[in-house]
């Protein structure tokens, strides 16, 4: 070990932060309004690597953070000594609960149950003991390894059996929630019900049940770009906090009481977010920096590597889901019951809203009036769950797509027939008594996933042999043909759009017009944090089509205006671009206001007409021009800032279920052809193909570009992808990108998209959003297509070749 | 330690480095370029891809000490690099036994502030529209392949790499030749697009 | 932490003479993931790369001097005829940038069971050139590897090159991994025809402590190719043969269960490696597949 000291790591100079976050403007395309595949306005800074990510941050004289974390996942902390720490030189702070500067020492999104730093008692491996801040991060390392912490391990609940054993040891002793009233245990986060029609009677009716027992592994996001940030602290006593998350206002929430500073010092800006997928919803690095920097009163830079990233955000539940489907002779689906147990981890998270999910809609899109379902989550002493793309959703597809396959083949039916045949429609009442009150097209997308044309056989056959690239096993050059088999798999999935259960699910907008440079100019003020999705794309395309001006600049999203809410629950183009298009719309009548101020008497169509903004003029429904928005605004600007709300829903009843629950569902289908070797186990997946109806495709290349990437995270939790846990420990086996795999462009098939286009009139624009649905279907698709190359049963995802081959 | 190379055809000087210290963190973190992209750091994820004397490499996985002398170009780099490129009959600058591009300009003797202030800062009120691309850096744009973009970076790098050694790629080449780097967002489809755009376009040039 | 930067092979093992606990560094596949981790820290980086030599091979009669630099790029690119097996194996090295950068030298240097090079250097038949101060010497690399990442070099030697001996027929190489590119090896499989001596080797990664030979299968199966003339006669192997070769394979392995897959997985996968690597050459050596030879690769 080298004991010369390392150098402090700011060898660069300058004043502000470096990589603040730009506006965006786009003033070259005339058009480019709603319904055209216009180009992201960030593509450029992108492809350049000017774009500043959350991790590219960088401030003069700034220190870097590092957190101690739990080797173990379940223990009380006997001692902490961080004096030896404190002593390096270069370390200016390490920091533990008992430095924090407040009583408010813990944060959740629904239910406070996590811990800033770990107060006497770590619940899983990887939980945040201490923080360190130092002048160049292998000194942090270096200072955070001779933090002394004394563990005294104590029994892991891993599992439903050891949560709720009569001697279970409790996750959390003194739970205070308003869910910890109606949970049959303490180890249970929350619990739904839902019970509808008469289960009995409908299951004498049924000529055929099948039954099954099947499980989800836990998934993780990985987003590219790790956790990190930079804090600074302000002459005021605040702290200016740049970061990569999923919504400013949440983070905000829970940040400044933990801090003691109002709100309104808590500055935050969204940095470049390098991928979310649910994983950014919760707090990562956010307080560790704000609390290090107020403490030094130095910029704070915080950044995961890959291996903390994994202990850094929570993952998908893992669930265990019994499933109970009857079925008459002719085909009709008779009743389904159903018991989901997903497992939440140490702390709550998203779970409450990941259990509202998976009940209510793990009937899938089928029309079944006779259910009784049981969801729960647990605590347990494994890695927190929280926000995954399609949440509570995306399990249940997974195991009802299953039972489909089963039914259909008791029945003796087509698989997709049958399906078709029990498809739901508009107007079908789901189990919680809400009729879907938006087309819902389950069939037509079923038919037209099938009417597609099959990819050609033997494609990895050519005139100088076998193209290993294109069979199982890849470059690794394991077989050159032999043994492998076809398969051709369906599914189809339902998901809810929105923030369900009577949350108050807004979002603000700020549109400012003014005359700049001699032409009309918009700009958009919203802090809805674009994370890859194209939300900026189409903030500027709504403002267009609304406004009729070619310039809009798009702010960097930030606290200064209101909430945006989260980038989750493929809600933004909803509820982001509706507080856009409404804000847009108050713009225009203030400018036609004005308009007819100034212009009124000259011309009868300002009293008279429909007016619009096009091109940059006032003009009739009719094409007249009344005037040019120049001479209208004439050095006046107009703006409005105003929040948006789409029409409320309410909670589920506790006992029934029953209640008006979601806003929105969203609907896809996938056929999933694959290769498998069936003698090594190894998958190629040929293709995946995906009908989706979007309700309008604001964005038609985005809105495809979504459909492909959340086709391939349902590929990669079908085939490779899975945290693995230790049973006996509770710790993270592969913690890695070397070990967690996720599919490289060799593993990734062609992905043809249909996509179907009927309006929601609740909706913007009739849209539907579209960011999770093809994450559902995709998974269960590709496992039947292996079921079906291979004949196994295959009750668990993801499947792994020793399932494949026996040798598990 | 010292450590001298240059990066994007500049003379750039590190010091003070840690030997620990990747490449990727010298470029990042003391050369304010951080285009290069710091996703896993154990060489699964290519999003750090960049040209070591013209050969695509990991920068996370090369030593900071070992680039002494040596040349790197970045994505930030990469528009001027294929432009050099096209200029000098599809060679990549110094491959083709003509003189290197960054001879002259290093004697100039570019500040490492000016270098610094040159790179990454992107902190006009512009999105960067009229900025000359690579035509690979184009190609992403124009073909959606572009979402969180952290990857990116990373790709157009072993792309244009690919490019430059195949201009007539099958899907089956492209695959193997981007298989080091990892997307999360596109699901791989819009940068096939991409990549075929380019070699498309390539085509039409020639 | 000291970075040594030597100029010149005899500066780097004067380097190490003076610094025992250096650690060599050349593609920085395995070193730089273990100090970016905080995984390692050593005292001293020993640069390899400003020595030319090290990523230099030559083609001698016998064997190729395979410097212990050259990236298996380059011996995707360059060797194929010479070292098909190897060639073949380098080709499922991690990812192009990593084969641009990572050699042969390195995987023996960390001689971890899964090394993807390690099967195929045992089925071709290999010889290990280490040097200290002291001097040189070849160790066999049926020699080599010692135990679970470790291998039979003195604190102060290290590797110059392998002597890898030319193909005198055809070489297989398959790896099984849970995806199509990019992956660690769960198992791997080489094996090598040799009909100059009539004899086959083998290389098993991953399945095993440290790399091995399946020694029992291979007397086997010489012993199957003699009695029966095939080496003259050409025939196909007769599938209870090869049926016998494969699960000798299997047996050779000793493997465990861990996050990459279980042992009786591994086990499997080798016999159905070994089987369908022995046909693949088999009818390669009996020239009647013409189409054996991978498009865009090598074989």
């Amino acid at each position: 070990m080298s004991a010369k000291p390392i150098p402090a790591a700011s060898a660069r100079q300058g004043g502000a932060p470096v990589g603040t976050p730009t506006k965006l403007t786009q003033g070259s395309q005339t058009r480019g309004g709603v319904g055209e595949s216009t180009l992201r306005p960030d593509g450029t800074l992108k492809v350049t690597g000017e774009f500043a990510y959350s991790s590219d941050m960088w401030h003069e004289d700034m220190l870097w953070g590092q957190i101690l974390r739990s080797p173990v996942a379940h223990a009380e902390i006997v001692s902490i000594d961080t004096s030896e720490a404190l002593a390096q030189a270069g370390v200016y702070a390490v920091l533990t609960y008992d430095d924090l500067p407040t009583d408010v020492r813990n944060y959740g999104l629904e239910i406070q149950d996590t811990p800033v730093l770990a107060h006497g008692k770590v619940r899983h491996h990887g939980e945040p003991v201490a923080i360190v801040a130092a002048d160049h991060p292998e000194t942090a390392r270096r200072a955070a390894a001779r933090i002394k912490v004394e563990y005294r391990e104590l029994p892991v609940v891993t599992d439903e059996a050891s949560a709720t054993a009569p001697d279970a040891v409790l996750v959390h002793e003194n739970r205070d929630d308003h869910h910890v009233g109606h949970v049959p245990h303490p180890n249970i986060v929350h619990r739904q019900p839902i019970v509808r029609g008469d289960v009995a009677a409908a299951r004498e009716r049924a000529d055929f049940v099948v039954e099954g027992e099947y499980t989800f592994g836990m998934q993780d996001q990985a987003f590219l770009g790790p956790e990190s940030g930079l804090a600074v602290p302000a002459e005021d006593g605040g702290v200016d906090l740049y970061v990569a998350t999923q919504w400013l206002h949440s983070d905000l929430r829970q940040i400044a009481p933990v801090l003691g500073l109002p709100e309104d010092k808590v500055r935050m800006t969204l940095s470049g977010v390098g991928g979310a997928f649910g994983g950014r919803e919760d707090l990562s690095m956010q307080i560790h920096a704000c609390l290090l920097a107020l403490r030094t009163g130095k910029p704070v830079k915080i950044v995961y590597n890959r291996f903390e990233s994994f202990f850094g955000h929570v993952h998908r539940h893992p669930a265990k889901l019994h499933y109970e489907h009857g079925a008459t002779k002719d085909g009709r689906l008779t009743h389904m019951k159903c018991r989901i147990v997903l497992d939440g981890g140490a702390y709550a998270s998203a779970s409450p809203a990941v259990v509202g999910n998976a009940a209510s809609l793990s009937v899938g899109p089928y029309v079944l009036d006779d259910v009784d379902i049981e969801a729960l989550a647990l605590y347990s002493n494994n890695p927190p769950c929280g926000a995954m793309r399609g949440f509570g959703a995306v399990q249940a597809c997974f195991a009802y797509e299953a039972q489909m396959d089963k039914l259909a083949d008791k029945v003796g039916m087509d698989r997709v027939e049958f399906r078709r045949l029990n498809a739901m429609s508009q107007g079908t009442v789901m189990p919680t008594g809400q009729p879907v009150d938006s087309p819902a097209p389950v069939a037509e997308l079923l038919r037209r996933v099938k009417a597609m044309p099959l990819p050609p056989e033997r494609q990895w056959e050519s005139s100088e042999g076998a193209d290993v690239r294109q069979l199982p096993g890849g470059l690794s050059n394991t077989t050159h043909g032999e043994s492998v088999v076809r398969g051709v798999g369906y599914a189809v999935g339902i998901k809810n759009v929105g923030f369900s259960e009577g949350f108050d699910d807004y979002s603000t907008a700020r549109v400012r017009m003014e005359v700049a440079g001699g032409e009309p100019v918009v700009t958009v003020h919203t802090a809805m944090a674009e994370v890859g999705q194209g939300g900026v794309t189409v903030h500027a395309q709504i403002a267009r089509t609304e406004l009729g001006v070619a310039q809009v600049t798009i702010q960097p999203a930030d606290t200064r205006v209101g909430s945006a809410g989260s980038t989750s629950a493929s809600r933004q183009t909803y509820v982001t671009g509706g507080a856009v298009k409404n804000a847009c719309e108050l713009v225009r009548e203030k400018v036609l206001e004005i308009g007819r101020r100034k212009f009124g008497t000259y011309h009868p169509a300002w009293a008279t007409a429909e007016l619009l903004l096009e091109g940059g003029k006032v003009v009739t429904d009719g094409g007249e021009v009344l005037a040019g928005l120049v001479d209208v605004l004439d050095g006046e600007s107009v703006e409005v800032e105003e929040e948006w709300r789409h029409r409320p829903t309410e909670p589920f009843d506790l006992r029934t279920g029953q209640g008006f629950g979601h806003v929105q569902y969203s609907f896809a289908a996938h056929r999933a052809v694959v290769e498998v070797d069936t003698e090594l186990g190894l998958v190629k997946v040929i293709e995946l193909a995906c009908a989706q109806d979007v309700g309008k495709a604001l964005n038609p290349l985005s809105v495809v570009g979504q459909i492909q990437g959340g086709t391939i995270q349902g590929l990669g939790i079908a085939v490779m992808e899975e945290i693995i846990v230790d049973p006996v420990t509770a710790k993270v086996r592969n913690p890695s990108f070397t070990d967690y795999l996720i599919p490289t462009i060799l593993d990734t098939p062609t992905i043809p998209v249909d996509v179907l286009e009927l309006a929601d009139d609740h909706a913007p624009y009739g849209l539907r959003g579209i960011g999770e649905a093809p994450t559902l279907s995709s998974t269960p698709a590709v496992l039947a297509a292996i079921r079906n190359a291979t004949g196994l049963r295959l009750d668990r995802t993801p499947v792994r070749p020793e399932h494949l081959t026996g040798t598990a | 330690m010292r450590v001298n190379f240059t990066v994007n055809g500049r003379r750039q000087e590190a010091d003070d480095v840690w030997e620990g210290e990747s490449l990727l963190y010298v470029l990042r973190e003391r050369l304010g370029l951080p285009g290069s992209k710091n996703a896993c750091e154990q060489g699964e994820c290519g999003s750090c891809t960049v040209r070591l004397d013209g050969v695509p490499v990991c920068s996370c996985l090369v030593a900071a000490g070992q680039v002494e002398g040596r040349e790197v170009v970045t994505v930030e780099g990469l528009a001027d690099y294929a432009k050099q490129r096209a200029a000098q009959g599809g060679c990549a600058p110094g491959a083709c036994g003509g003189p290197s591009p960054d001879g002259a300009r290093a004697e100039d003797g570019t500040s490492v502030r000016d270098a610094q202030d040159w790179s990454a800062r992107g902190t006009d009120s512009q999105t960067g529209e009229g900025t000359e691309l690579s035509p690979i850096q184009q190609a992403f744009i124009d073909a959606g392949a572009v979402q969180c973009g952290f990857c990116t970076p990373g790709l157009l790098v072993a792309a244009d790499e690919m490019l430059e050694r195949n201009p007539t790629p099958t899907d089956a080449d492209i695959r193997e030749a981007l298989s080091g780097n990892l997307c999360r967002c596109t699901g791989y489809e819009k940068i096939m697009d991409a990549v075929r755009l380019a070699a498309a376009r390539q085509g039409e040039v020639v | 932490m000291d970075f040594l930067r030597p100029a010149s092979w005899e500066e780097v093992l004067a380097a190490k003479a003076e610094h025992p606990t250096a650690v060599p560094i050349a593609g920085g596949t395995d070193v730089m993931v273990e100090i970016n981790f905080d995984h390692r820290r050593p005292e001293y980086l020993l640069d390899l790369n400003r020595v030319g030599e090290l990523g230099e091979w030559e083609v001698g009669e016998e064997s190729v001097r395979l410097g212990a630099s050259v990236p298996y790029t380059a011996v995707m690119e360059n060797l194929r005829g010479e070292l098909p097996g190897l060639a073949l194996a380098s080709h499922t090295v991690a990812s192009p940038q990593i084969r641009n950068r990572g050699g042969v030298g390195g995987n023996l240097g960390t001689a971890s069971p899964a090394g993807d090079a390690h099967p195929a250097l045992l089925a071709a038949g290999a010889e290990v050139e280490v040097e200290s101060v002291r001097g040189s010497r070849l160790i066999p690399i049926d020699d080599f590897y010692t135990g679970v990442k470790r291998n039979a070099l003195a604190a102060d030697e290290l590797i110059r090159a392998v002597h890898v001996r030319k193909a005198d027929g055809p070489q297989q190489y398959s790896k099984v991994g849970t995806r199509n590119a990019m992956v660690i090896a769960v198992c791997a499989f080489g094996l090598a025809l040799h009909p100059d001596t009539r004899t086959v080797r083998t290389g098993i990664g991953s399945a095993a402590p440290t790399p091995v030979r399946a020694r029992t299968a291979e007397e086997f199966l010489n012993a199957a190719l003699d009695e029966g003339g095939f080496w003259d006669n050409g025939r196909i192997i007769t599938p209870s043969v090869a049926k016998q070769f494969a699960e000798l394979c299997a047996a050779a392995c000793n493997p465990i269960d861990d996050v990459r897959g279980t042992a009786s997985y591994r086990r499997h996968a080798v016999g159905v490696m070994a089987r369908r690597t022995l046909t693949w050459t088999w009818e390669s050596y009996r020239g009647t597949d013409g189409r054996a030879h991978r498009k865009g690769s090598v074989a």
